[in-house]
């Protein structure tokens, strides 16, 4: 042998290397795309990115075929048939723009409220909201409602941050981790890279999932909860927790409400709200000198239980005393839990144990002196290595927002939150409840022509700031902000369309989409939510939704259903910000942000959507997007970046801010300031000064840095909050003691769910359906190659999910006659699908699942029409309904967590039965079409460079 | 496996010819017989076609040539340098037979001894496949080559039948090549029930933890490899085949070809046709299954 | 020529897989695509990519098992079923089955680091290297006719033209878990070799004598959650009885 023609083995990779920031899903890694001949040679992980530190996922490194999918949209177009018929006409982008300048124009001019505004996996929020909130329609909100804002809220409210983009596990030093449901498609290069330390580190990871794909299938632990119940296993825990005395009192006293006192005075108006001096501070009860003082007194040793009363007469009790009796109660006993969890008492004791043992036996120091907020002095970081993290699993419930509570009240308990070893926040998180903005979009909140007064979303702090008239009527489409969901601090994306159509609260005149997929995978009850959208008004023959414009790069089922299709670039094409005004990606001990730029030319009839939005800001004449004269303000989307400031000082970017590009956080705009981000990789990253690593919340140096950075101007430590003041507040108006007063509709609901402490309730689907009707869960696990609807279009990705089928536990496989490839039916209270079934003996034994938004309707993303996504392919959606089934009186309530209206996904009750041979799923819909280029019938990316 | 059409036609086509073409090398035949000279070309048309049409499979056929270079270790090369060097006597001894009514008779042996290397060669491709049990055995070359000879002292008695030599011999001799033939591919089916070499298990070598089945394969449509490989066949319809092979591969020759000894030379040549025709059938369907019934190792992995 | 070399190679670069961490994501599977199909040799394709019979050319593919213990070793909370995401690209064998079946000459093991190649130019596209190899680490292209396999990146691990640290398969490159691991095996003191004694390595289907270069490290035991659970000691004492612990705990601060 060898005398083989010599291989080149150092043939130059690329031209040129242009970094920028992934968008193939919401994990924002660094890239660097190898350029060669103007051509994408080939993307991989930026090895300085803070985010991936140089790997990258399936997703990311197939950017390339997302980059050339067909389906990307070429032009604007303006529907010509009925809608869903595919039938458009391409137009030009000044025809396309006065349009949309004229609809919206109309609808500020008459009643802002009828544009509603509501984008999908936006990275841009800082900006669309800013841009609904100059425009002045109280109806905005991103995808949050239907994603996660149960963790989010309960997060935020309980510790001042939450998973993902507030914190994550301290992977290089936690021992034991436990995660609870996650989507595994996004966050996701980060939590593989933090499950590899753990491995190598030989710490202990245990999961808790119905399914033991992706993560799960590496844990040491796999605990198959039934769905809904992982709130009654925390509780169960903690219970444990407390009998077994595995608490850190120091560190309950020190950071937690654990030792204000709450007022006991049963049938008034202040009964569950915490006892306060005349400034407001709430009180301790001191036991060396007997008498209430302000917490955080110094020297004081407050009381932790008891019954003590106050100057004014009244009684109070502290937090602990009522949290300890909850929890100690025996229904929260692992024998009292295992039959509605599914797990067995041992089991939980086993892990209940395991946590008390690594976080009190176990505990770890990192040498640093720091000092807190009281001024005290400490010589080293304590750490109580156990952490924890989870997302959808316990989001997407009706009750995930209690869930939330009692995950983060059991990391309090064990002083496990921002210490070392345990969850760790990112900047600039932790955040008080206080420092988040109160809801804006009353009656007296927008007008004609102005802007909405302050931003849309946010956090009441109590009915007061409820946004509802004085009859108690929602403000918004939504309904978010109403008794209906009083804490929707991402807004309800699922209902808009649901109750455009309705006209309840009230009809609008213009929707619009970005990036949302709602007539297909991100609704619940696609099949309705498509006729919603065709559906006439009969007595005007007007559309009851009357214009819809969809801004998106890709032919989406949605996009079908546009009167006017906005064509954005793809995210190689164009300028954006990853910003710390938006969803942040700080690590805990750097804070970053970073941008994107074209890094190749688009050769389409397409534009920025950022910039078209900021494009129409200016022909609105919109405050902030023209200057005193009615010149527009920003060139474009580049522009804005740059020289925006929300606050003085403060803009979308954080790095190289001050003239000559030397300031981080507050600084004047830089001109140069995106030539310096592409120079550095496209991100900017500061460091945490290492005495401000840990505790956070009450670290002073920290506090001082995030003044310094600009995250407030003052600094804002954050108080556990294991009771919630907030919580009880509304159970005081439920109760009628408090205003406003809850209307009587909505009392029962809110009595049951807002709990002052942590509770557990069943599921409201599960609660309202006949049990043996509908004996299984069903629920969407995310598979990670592929990010929710976004890689069917993906000539790579789709290779590797074609079509989805039902996973059937082998038991239940067995009991029915099921065999792998079988076609069955299941059925829920509100549809059925027919699917094909594949055999399982990795989930809960109640489980059914499948992959989410692999189906899709045929003639979307730019597919033949007899593709297997299409043909054998299927969505659960079909099963769901956005409303619970009807009560006795009829009500019917949205299928949501009453506090915060998550959309409840995963409370999908459903059964199972053979449906004999088919050959494709059901529901079938006729072809969505929009004009798209023609995929080729065979591709061979690169063969100009395989010589 | 995959049955692919081409290869099927080039084994059973050429392993006829060639088995003609060793029966023909014996000088056996009269070469003054038309016959003789029809049967000369036959084979060596049945042999050409059978060499083009395997390489009707070649992603690159206009490189076919360099096939020849890997003798040394690779018995597919082998075969294409045997099919080459048998064609020099074997076309040498044609040409005498058809123009010069003669024959060769070293050309003619060292037609017949090629003949049965190049079968052996092309039956060792298959048998020195490891990753394929069914195939790795000496039983699968000795089948071809009982094949082969079978079915070449068949047509060489039907065309002696035909002509003026003495044919009831080279039918006996096809008969008991038959026989032997299927008992020895009696054999190689029967070897198919014993456990394989390779499991699941072994494959993943997680074996030690359990049951090893396929949760999900890497793509969710067929690709290179299970199209190639993948081919599964249910065991009632191979059996059913099967049958069908044996019927037409041997019980039909067989009972033709012993009618046929009692018969004046016309009616004889009508059914040595027969038996001819019925036994490439039967061979074409054994064939198949050759390739269908053979399960490759990788498929543990699907 | 498809001799393989006459002595064991001075170096067998491979791959080490640990099956621990894998989480079948399949970014080494795309990553593998992508830097290949614009690398050495014919571009990977595609066939039929927007329509019902997609499927293409892949180097490296992860396959997924439930592996359903039949006792003995504790594998999950209640010795349940557990899924493993199995990554697969070819081996580099020692004795490679697939190179010595090659008619033309095309296919070869490097005499110096013991990499299986294909010289696309000499491949006719038989096919019999596939039918060869146990393991299925060879894929036809359909539309260059010419065999494809893991080059182990060669115009990665010696490129002078990139980092010296990013001089290993792209595959390896991306791999967010850090379950691929390259290096070579001959030499016992490499991080590979040491990582094969350690965990106990193993090779796929020894039985098939291919003395495969790369090796797959086995999932660890797993510890069985329930067993920590403490020898139950009834506490009657309830909540009066941890505020008084909790009372005690608040005197020590």
């Amino acid at each position: 042998m060898n005398e083989r023609p010599r291989i080149d083995l150092s043939k130059p990779v690329s031209d040129e290397i242009r970094k920028t920031t992934c968008y193939m899903c919401a994990c924002r890694c660094g890239i660097d795309v190898h350029i060669k001949d103007g051509k994408i040679r080939y993307i991989e992980g930026n090895r300085d990115h803070p985010v991936n530190r140089g790997v990258l996922c399936a997703k990311g490194s197939a950017g390339i075929m997302t980059q050339h999918a067909p389906a990307r949209l070429s032009a604007p177009l303006k529907r010509v048939g009925p809608r869903g018929s595919g039938r458009f006409q391409e137009i030009s982008w000044d025809e396309a723009m006065s349009i949309a300048g004229e609809w919206l124009g109309d609808v500020r001019r008459t009643d802002p409220k009828k544009l509603a505004f509501f984008t999908g996996r936006d990275q841009s929020q800082s900006l669309t909201g800013f841009w609904a909130q100059q425009f002045g329609t109280p109806n905005y909100a991103a995808h949050g409602g239907f994603c996660s804002v149960n963790m989010a809220a309960g997060g935020i409210m309980t510790i001042g941050g939450a998973f993902w983009e507030f914190g994550s596990p301290d992977w290089d030093r936690t021992k034991l981790f436990v995660m609870f449901g996650v989507a595994e498609d996004h966050d996701s290069n980060p939590i593989k890279m933090g499950l590899s330390k753990l491995k190598k580190r030989g710490a202990r990871f245990v999961s808790v999932n119905p399914v033991r794909t992706g993560y799960s299938s590496i844990a040491d632990d796999w605990i198959w909860i039934r769905p809904g119940t992982d709130g009654l296993l925390i509780l169960s825990l903690v219970h444990e927790l407390l009998k077994a005395r595995r608490i850190d009192v120091d560190y309950l006293v020190r950071y937690s409400n654990a030792a204000w006192l709450v007022v006991d005075a049963p049938g008034t108006k202040d009964h569950g709200l915490f006892a306060r001096d005349g400034e407001g501070k709430p009180l301790v009860y001191e036991t060396v000198t007997e008498r209430p003082v302000p917490s955080g007194s110094k020297g004081a040793r407050p009381a932790l239980s008891g019954r003590f009363q106050l100057d004014d007469g009244r009684f109070a009790i502290p937090v602990f005393d009522h949290l300890a009796k909850e929890y100690l109660d025996a229904k929260y006993a692992p024998e009292a839990v295992a039959a509605e969890t599914g797990i067995s008492a041992d089991t939980v004791r086993g892990l209940a144990a395991e946590i008390g043992r690594v976080a009190f036996e176990e505990a770890i120091e990192v040498d640093q002196p720091w000092t807190d907020m009281n001024g005290e002095r400490h010589q080293s970081f304590v750490g109580r290595p156990v952490s924890f993290h989870a997302m959808r699993g316990i989001s997407a419930h009706s009750n995930g927002f209690q869930t939330a509570r009692a995950l983060h009240m059991l990391q309090v308990l064990i002083g496990a939150v921002d210490c070392p070893g345990g969850f760790r926040f990112e900047p600039p998180y932790p955040k008080p409840l206080s420092a988040h903005p109160r809801p804006h979009g009353k009656a007296e909140h927008f007008g004609s022509n102005q802007p909405l007064s302050g931003p849309h979303l946010g956090f009441p702090l109590g009915p007061e700031d409820l946004l509802v008239d004085a009859e108690g009527r929602p403000a918004r489409l939504d309904k978010a902000f109403s008794w209906d969901a009083p804490i929707a601090a991402h807004g309800l994306m699922h209902m808009v369309i649901a109750n455009a159509h309705a006209g309840d609260p009230y009809p609008i005149d213009v929707l619009f989409l970005y990036m949302a997929n709602m007539a297909w995978n991100s609704s619940m009850n696609t099949a309705g939510t498509i006729a919603m959208l065709e559906e006439k008004d009969e007595a005007t023959g007007e559309y009851r939704i009357p214009k819809i414009i969809v801004a998106d790069a890709y032919a989406s089922e949605t996009v079908a259903y546009a009167d006017l299709v906005l064509p954005d670039t793809t995210y190689l094409e164009r300028h954006d910000c990853i910003s710390m005004l938006d969803r942040p990606i700080s690590e805990p001990e750097s804070v970053n942000d970073a941008i994107r730029w074209p890094v190749v030319a688009a050769e389409r009839d397409v534009r920025p959507f950022q910039s078209v939005l900021i494009d129409l800001g200016a022909r609105l004449a919109l405050p902030g997007f023209v200057d005193s004269r009615g010149g527009a303000l920003y060139a474009d989307y580049a522009d804005y970046i740059v020289n925006h400031e929300r606050r003085p000082g403060i803009g979308p970017l954080s790095g190289f801010r001050g003239r000559d590009g030397t300031r981080a956080g507050r600084g004047a705009a830089n001109p140069e300031q995106l030539n310096r981000y592409i120079e550095n990789g496209s991100f900017f990253s500061a460091e945490i000064p290492p005495e401000a690593h840990f505790f956070k919340h009450a670290n002073a140096a920290y506090q001082d840095f995030a003044v310094k950075m600009g995250f407030f101007d003052t600094p804002q430590p954050v108080t556990f909050q294991l009771w919630s003041e907030e919580l009880q507040k509304f159970r005081l108006s439920a109760e009628g003691l408090r205003e406003p007063v809850a209307p009587e509709a909505h009392r029962a609901r809110i009595l049951a769910a807002f709990t002052p402490l942590p509770s557990w309730y069943r599921p409201l689907e599960e609660a309202a359906v006949d049990r043996s009707e509908f004996p299984l869960h069903a629920i969407t696990q995310r598979p990670m190659a592929m990010y929710h609807s976004w890689g069917s279009m993906n000539a790579w990705l789709r290779q590797i999910h074609t079509a989805n089928r039902m996973f059937v536990p082998a038991a239940i496989c067995q009991e029915q006659g099921l065999e792998d490839g079988d076609w069955a039916w299941i059925v829920s209270h509100h549809g059925r699908i027919k699917v094909q079934v594949a055999r399982t003996e990795t989930s809960n034994r109640d489980t059914l699942w499948t992959w989410n938004a692999i189906g899709k309707r045929k003639g979307a993303w730019g597919l033949k029409d007899e593709v297997p996504e299409s043909e054998k392919g299927f969505l659960l959606n079909h099963l769901i309904h956005e409303l619970l089934p009807p009560r006795e009186d009829g009500m019917r309530w949205s299928n949501s967590d009453p506090v915060t209206g998550q959309a409840a996904w995963y409370d999908l009750r459903v059964r199972i039965e053979p449906a004999g041979p088919a050959s494709a799923s059901e529901p079938a819909f006729r072809p969505a079409r929009v004009p798209t280029g023609k995929g080729a019938e065979e591709l061979r990316y690169g063969q100009e460079w395989s010589k | 496996m995959h049955p692919a059409l081409s290869i099927i036609v080039f084994t059973t086509a050429s392993g006829l010819g060639y088995g003609l073409a060793a029966v023909l090398g014996l000088g056996l035949l009269d070469p003054l017989s038309w016959s003789t000279k029809i049967a000369h070309v036959l084979a060596l048309l049945l042999i050409g076609g059978g060499l083009i049409s395997s390489t009707l499979h070649l992603g690159n056929p206009q490189r076919a040539w360099r096939a020849l270079s890997q003798w040394r270790t690779s018995w597919l090369s082998r075969e294409g340098v045997m099919a080459l060097v048998t064609f020099v006597p074997l076309t040498l001894n044609a040409f005498s037979v058809i123009f010069l009514d003669r024959h060769l008779i070293w050309a003619g042996l060292a037609g017949t001894v090629l003949a049965a290397v190049t079968v052996y060669c092309t039956a060792m491709i298959y048998a020195s496949l490891k990753a394929i049990d069914a195939w790795h055995t000496p039983l699968t070359p000795a089948s071809y080559l009982l094949f082969s000879g079978a079915g070449g002292a068949l047509a060489a008695s039907l065309f002696a039948a035909s002509g003026t030599g003495p044919w009831a011999g080279l039918a006996i001799a096809g008969m008991l090549l038959l026989v032997a033939a299927w008992a020895v591919k009696l054999a190689w089916r029967n070897r198919l029930q014993r456990r394989p070499r390779s499991t699941p298990e072994t494959a993943t070598g997680l074996g030690a933890i359990g049951k090893v089945r396929l949760f999900e394969p890497p793509h969710i449509n067929d690709n290179y490899l299970t199209s190639e490989m993948g081919f599964r066949i249910a065991r009632k319809h191979a059996s059913k085949l099967f049958r069908i092979a044996f019927a037409a591969g041997l019980v039909a020759p067989l009972i033709l070809a012993f009618i046929a000894l009692f018969l004046p030379a016309g009616g004889a040549m009508v059914l040595l046709a027969l038996a001819v025709l019925a036994f490439g059938a039967g061979v074409m369907v054994e064939r198949w299954l050759f390739f269908a019934e053979a399960r490759h190792a990788v498929m543990n992995y699907y | 020529m498809t001799s393989l070399p006459s002595e064991s190679t001075p170096k067998k670069l491979g791959l080490v897989i640990d099956l621990d961490v894998c989480v079948g994501c399949h970014a080494c599977v795309i990553s593998c695509k992508e830097w290949n199909t614009g690398g050495y040799g014919a571009a990977l394709s595609d066939q039929d990519p927007y329509g019902g019979a997609v499927s293409g050319t892949f180097l490296n593919r992860v396959h997924s098992y439930e592996v359903v213990p039949e006792g003995g070793e504790v594998v999950g909370e209640r010795g349940e079923a557990r899924i493993v995401h199995f990554p697969k690209s070819c081996l580099h064998c020692e004795d490679a089955p697939c190179v010595t079946v090659c008619p033309t000459g095309a296919s070869y093991k490097r005499a110096d680091d013991g990499i299986v190649l294909v010289e696309e130019d000499m491949c006719i596209g038989c096919g019999l290297c596939a039918w060869a190899c146990p393991y299925g680490a060879r894929e036809m292209d359909l539309s260059a006719g010419v065999m494809k396999k893991c080059t182990l990146c060669i115009d990665r691990i010696y490129n002078e033209t990139i980092p010296e640290i990013d001089r290993v398969p792209s595959c390896v490159r991306t791999c967010p878990t850090n379950a691929r691991h390259f290096g070579d095996l001959a030499d016992p003191g490499s991080d590979v070799s040491k990582m094969v004694a350690a965990r106990g390595g193993f090779d796929l289907m020894p039985e098939q004598g291919t003395r495969p270069v790369n090796k797959y490290l086995p999932p660890r035991p797993r510890r069985n959650l329930a067993s920590s659970a403490p020898v139950q000691v009834e506490d009657t004492s309830g909540a009066r009885g941890l505020l008084a612990w909790v009372d005690s705990m608040l005197d020590r601060i």
